[in-house]
């Protein structure tokens, strides 16, 4: 009885997969572009903005991602603005992910060296074209790492929506091991299973690219 | 009208005052050789000239614009004044072709294959065909200079100048490095930082030695370095000589 339940529930969690990458995609995103946004803006913007993105970089790492999820999803409803708990979820992750990247990306610029402006300068470059041509590819290959880094723990941490009643992984194993009690265990290690299946493919994937674009001759010692 | 006329240039540091009113003029075509001691403010006067560190007061004018004048836009002008760093700058992510290009296609607009082929032209020029794919990590720094000096070329200048440009390279790399620049003389106007005798006294229409923020005297190198009418200048030649040598190609 038990391996047929858990045969016959894989579709179910199949789709329950479908949500996680749906929420893991969309929650990245945000998190990339913002977190991009908010690196340049900390670095080149006037000291008012950079102040600002340090103070929301300052209250996104500070507060846990359930406490983050409930005031987003919870918060707008109270003045008659109702998020779904997909979007909730999403805007949360991303949120809270754009506070990690950017730092990840604020790294990565401050490695950059002074010169690398000053050439592009010297060229006739506007300030936007050195940041666009010159010090973006250089940031963003710097940052495969560490970003791979987050996108592990947002892609993990996606199972949080379950809180909100987002029917993820997690939500579906959960209908599952209701009906039949017995099975919690072997649903959980299922689920372990899938998540860690994920991460480890989407990591060799990262790895891959890091190796791709990495620039001739920067490599440190633990690549080669 | 001077080609570039530099006008009481001054510029503090942390309220350091480092240029204290250096003028001088330059025309098409021709070399002139800044020399002095170290911390002098003769890097800072070329950063002064393309705005890379603006002066605090005086004007800067090329080709009968006013540089210094905020309302010039900056971005054209630095496209007529090359610059060759000291530490190269070259943009590390990128191939020895594409350093060169990208300003090419990015600032001028001139399209990918065209770019590519001028790219290609200016690397034959400074002797490097073969390095064309390579990445600045992967060149030695007399080739990294040397593709420095190319992708200034190719903005096609009236002036360019060098900051130290064999300073941190190692003795055996600098004459190919000088050998380019040599064979840069009247063609493009050069205004060079640096302490390579050797190329002052054979390349240099004119050489200005600065000491403290000021021009102390200037003059063609003959007169200079045979008959400098101050005694601080032979004082300063004949230390610099001593270390430096004085054949062709320095070092």
């Amino acid at each position: 009885m038990g391996l047929e339940t858990i045969v016959t529930s894989l579709p179910r969690l199949l789709d329950g997969l479908r949500v996680t990458i749906g929420l893991t995609v969309f929650a990245v995103c945000l998190g990339t572009i913002l977190g991009l946004l908010l690196a340049l803006g900390r670095s080149y913007g006037k000291r008012a903005l950079s102040l600002f993105i340090n103070l929301y970089e300052k209250i996104f790492r500070g507060i846990p991602l359930l406490v983050i999820i409930f005031i987003i999803y919870f918060g707008p409803s109270q003045i008659g603005f109702n998020l779904d708990p997909f979007s909730a979820a999403i805007l949360s992750l991303g949120l809270r992910s754009a506070a990690y990247q950017a730092q990840i990306f604020r790294g990565s610029i401050e490695s950059i060296p002074e010169g690398q402006i000053s050439a592009s300068y010297s060229l006739g470059m506007t300030k936007i074209k050195a940041i666009r041509y010159v010090i973006l590819p250089q940031v963003l290959r710097l940052s495969i790492p560490g970003w791979s880094n987050e996108f592990t723990i947002l892609l993990k941490d996606t199972s949080i929506a379950i809180s909100i009643g987002v029917i993820e992984l997690m939500r579906q194993g959960r209908y599952i091991y209701v009906r039949e009690p017995d099975l919690a265990l072997a649903i959980f290690l299922l689920i372990a299973f899938i998540y860690f299946l994920l991460v480890i493919t989407t990591n060799k994937s990262l790895s891959y690219l890091e190796k791709k674009y990495r620039m001739a001759g920067y490599q440190t010692e633990a690549h080669r | 009208m001077h080609m570039l006329e530099v006008k009481n240039i001054h510029k503090s540091y942390c309220k350091v005052e480092i240029l204290k009113g250096v003028s001088f003029t330059m025309e098409k075509g021709e070399t002139k050789v800044i020399i002095g001691p170290s911390g002098t403010g003769k890097s800072t006067l070329l950063r002064c000239i393309n705005q890379l560190s603006p002066p605090d007061k005086g004007e800067v004018w090329l080709d009968g614009e006013e540089v210094t004048n905020p309302k010039t836009n900056i971005n054209k002008i630095r496209e007529k004044i090359g610059f060759v760093f000291q530490d190269f700058n070259l943009f590390n992510h990128l191939s020895a072709l594409r350093n060169i290009s990208i300003g090419l296609e990015k600032v001028k607009g001139i399209e990918k294959e065209e770019a590519r082929k001028r790219a290609l032209e200016e690397l034959h020029r400074v002797g490097l065909d073969a390095q064309a794919q390579q990445y600045p990590a992967q060149l030695s720094g007399g080739q990294k200079q040397r593709v420095g000096i190319a992708r200034a070329l190719a903005m096609d200048p009236d002036i360019i100048l060098f900051d130290e440009p064999t300073s941190a390279l190692d003795p055996e790399l600098i004459g190919d490095v000088l050998d380019v620049m040599k064979s840069l003389a009247g063609k493009v106007a050069m205004l060079v930082v640096t302490h390579e005798m050797g190329f002052a006294r054979n390349v240099a229409d004119e050489i200005i030695f600065m000491e403290g923020g000021v021009i102390v005297e200037q003059g063609p190198p003959k007169e200079m370095f045979t008959n400098a009418k101050l005694a601080r200048t032979r004082e300063f030649l004949g230390r610099i000589g001593a270390l430096y040598g004085e054949e062709e190609t320095g070092g």
